[in-house]
């Protein structure tokens, strides 16, 4: 274990550094070149065993890492916003082929208009898609989550791709100390890759990979990946429980912050955590029962440890860095709303979308966040459920 | 490398089964084969979306008796780069015995490559993954319903280039992407036919003994696409050459080799279009331009093709008006 300064990006490039996948691809988009970038230098200066495929485009990024894992070998590739994008076509059917290929996404805004800065407009427009999903608040949560999707996605019992996101040029371009682990303790961790159930190499047994499944059987290949997501959870824990004992830093479905008596909270993913933490504390020593719940695992929403974990609140705030256009609010809200729906008590709910395109979110903004939360307590009704904030109007 | 013998040939088992549920009288399947047979090493293949894939392959059913892997349209060179690229990487590790050898192709139409595959291809030619890609080339989108692509020859009627009283087919004149592929530098690109097998088949041997990628274009009559009868898939194809629509030749290394030369075989266009419904309209009085119009193209076509063989063999010049005697 060593304690390292390095940005989101460059952690991420040595957690692969120390995976050791067999092979990876590489296309450059902003924020997440870097990530690639390092790789390469890494392959290049011999510290891995990875063949490169330089790929023309996201889309063959993505075709490429479905090739190379239904190949038989362990894949890694990253990416943001419009190469995520241009690779969703793909990403249903590395998940659909239950392909356990590791994405590092960078999140980015999507076009248009064009933007290079934070917001989770990418990542959570691939919600559906059959991807695990993990959100990292820091660069060291994104190190961690990196090494651990590797053994989540691979795990006999899901054999699913996992989406390891972190946010854009606030995470992946800053640096942070954090702590790596020694390149021997990530490689006995992974472990050897077992990944692929039904590998193409296997020349004594081949496999017919894609087949088209009509009305007789398509509702049942996803019925099964549909199961697939029920039985991630526990095994979400199990690594992360495992990874704990390793490193010191254990990781679950979310991380709650001073929420065992709270009245008022919040809900945020990403960095915004980080933030909304010291508004927490600013109002817990003005004698308010503020919290914060943080979700790290969004694919599969564990709905029940959400509400569960909500269910004392009287009024919460979730905060979405995407919107959904035309819903019932961001894609954050909708999944939390719901969950509360079968509580025999539900807290007020509210929703703010905040920092799309990578527009700051200050303590201030917090703070009138927790101020409103406040006021609900006594009126129980909110004037807006579903609103911008951070925006000039 | 296996001499081309029929008769050893006819014993090699077959690894893409009968009752493959392609339609009765299609090119693509014997293209499919004659390749197949032609190499004695393994192989795997990654098919783009289309005809072959969709047919073959109906769950719970696969008339593939290889490692194949179908995942989208436009991907089957990127797919195939990623199945090479762990074979490299897990041989250069030790993690699959060092003496494996797996011939790695792509197959796909004239839709999934000259047109939404082409980037993938692009890029894969570019990169130089050891792999053989292989258009079987019917001239449209044959499996969504006869849509026009960019291989359509000039003038063929198809359900996005009808005949109609104004526009009279296609407008536009094929791509050349046997040139395309080409200029990738690829060490080996070539066209072929499955009339001629014994040319299609030493082509395939030619290419697996080169290491990179390689490509070739093969015609594949579609009758339905095609509007001609069930049984003249060979016919057409032989005659498809014999008029110089397309010409059978190769490019090994830079060399360039017209590997057959139709001389007194040779045919006016007329003849390959007259038998084929798709292009009934061109018969009728007022489009004659466009019968001469497609002879130029593909005279065109064959002068420079001539002129590549001939720039690389200057001791055995053709000439390409030789046999033109209409």
């Amino acid at each position: 274990m060593k304690k390292v300064a390095m940005t989101g990006n460059v952690a991420v490039a040595n957690a692969m550094r120390q995976i050791n996948p067999d092979v990876c691809a590489a296309y450059p988009i902003t924020p997440s070149t870097e990530i690639m970038q390092q790789f390469s230098t890494f392959v290049a200066n011999g510290q891995v065993d990875t063949e490169l495929v330089t790929v023309e485009s996201e889309h063959s990024a993505m075709s490429a890492c479905i090739g190379a894992a239904a190949a038989g070998g362990r894949v890694m590739n990253a990416t943001s916003a419009n190469g995520l994008a241009l690779m969703w076509e793909m990403l249903y059917i590395a998940a659909g082929n239950r392909l356990p290929i590791v994405l590092s996404c960078v999140n980015r805004a999507l076009s248009a208009p064009i933007n290079i800065h934070c917001d989770h407009s990418d990542s959570m427009g691939a919600r559906d898609s059959g991807w695990i999903q993990l959100y990292a608040e820091n660069a060291q949560e994104a190190y961690d989550n990196t090494i651990q999707a590797v053994r989540i996605g691979e795990h006999p019992d899901l054999h699913l791709p996992v989406m390891s996101c972190m946010d854009g040029f606030i995470i992946s371009h800053s640096i942070e100390n954090l702590e790596l682990l020694d390149d021997r303790q990530v490689g006995d961790f992974v472990g050897p890759y077992k990944g692929t159930a039904y590998p193409l190499l296997d020349l004594a047994n081949p496999v017919t990979y894609g087949a088209l499944h009509l009305q007789d059987y398509y509702i049942e290949s996803r019925k099964q990946l549909h199961e697939a997501h029920k039985r991630a959870k526990n095994i979400v824990i199990e690594v992360g429980r495992e990874y704990g004992k390793l490193s010191g830093r254990s990781y679950g479905l979310f991380e709650t912050y001073k929420m065992d008596d709270a009245e008022i909270g919040i809900v945020a993913l990403n960095s915004a955590a980080g933030t909304a933490k010291v508004v927490v504390d600013e109002f817990r020593a003005k004698g308010v029962k503020a919290g914060l719940l943080k979700p790290r695992l969004f694919r599969p929403f564990p709905y029940l440890e959400i509400a569960d974990a909500l269910k004392g609140l009287k009024a919460l705030c979730v905060l979405d860095r995407a919107d959904s256009f035309g819903a019932a609010g961001g894609p954050l809200f909708i999944e939390v709303r719901s969950a509360l729906y079968d509580l025999p008590k539900r807290p007020v709910a509210i929703n703010k979308i905040f920092g799309l395109g990578g527009r700051d979110l200050g303590l201030d903004d917090l703070r009138k966040v927790f101020e409103e939360l406040v006021t609900l307590l006594d009126k129980g009704q909110a004037k807006s459920l579903y609103e911008y904030i951070t925006v000039r109007e | 490398m296996s001499v081309l013998k029929l008769k050893e040939l006819s014993k090699k088992p077959d690894l893409l089964t009968g009752g493959h549920r392609m339609c009765a009288g299609c090119g693509a399947p014997i293209v499919v084969r004659q390749v197949l047979a032609a190499i004695d090493e393994p192989v795997i293949i990654a098919n783009a979306t289309g005809c072959l894939e969709v047919a073959t392959t109906i769950y719970p059913y696969s008339a593939w008796k290889l490692p194949w892997i179908h995942s989208a349209f436009e991907n089957a060179a990127a797919t195939i780069s990623g199945v090479e690229a762990m074979y490299q990487s897990l041989k250069r590790q030790g993690k699959i015995p060092a003496d494996t050898k797996i011939k790695f192709l792509a197959f796909g139409g004239d839709g999934g490559t000259y047109d939404i595959g082409l980037q993938a291809l692009s890029g894969a030619l570019e990169r130089g993954h050891d792999f053989m890609y292989v258009c079987y080339d019917n001239g449209a989108y044959m499996n969504t319903g006869i849509q026009r692509s960019s291989a359509t020859p000039f003038g063929a009627d198809t359900t996005t280039s009808p005949a109609g009283k104004v526009l009279q087919g296609k407008t536009q004149k094929r791509k050349d992407l046997t040139k395309i592929a080409l200029a990738h530098g690829a060490p080996y690109v070539a066209q072929a036919s499955p009339h001629n097998w014994k040319d299609l088949m030493a082509k395939v041997q030619k290419a697996m003994s080169i290491e990179g990628p390689k490509f070739m274009n093969i015609i594949a009559p579609c009758n339905r696409g095609w509007r001609t009868q069930t049984n003249d898939a060979i016919a057409l194809s032989r005659l498809g050459v014999n008029t110089c629509f397309w010409p059978l030749y190769e490019v090994a290394d830079g060399v360039a080799t017209v590997t057959y030369n139709p001389k007194k075989n040779r045919r006016p266009i007329s003849e390959w279009l007259k038998p084929q419904g798709r292009f009934k309209h061109l018969f009728k009085p007022e489009n004659d331009w466009m019968l001469k119009k497609f002879q130029d193209l593909v005279d065109e076509n064959w002068r420079s093709v001539v002129g590549m063989h001939n720039a690389s063999h200057p001791g055995e010049q053709i000439d390409p008006e030789e046999g033109k005697t209409w």
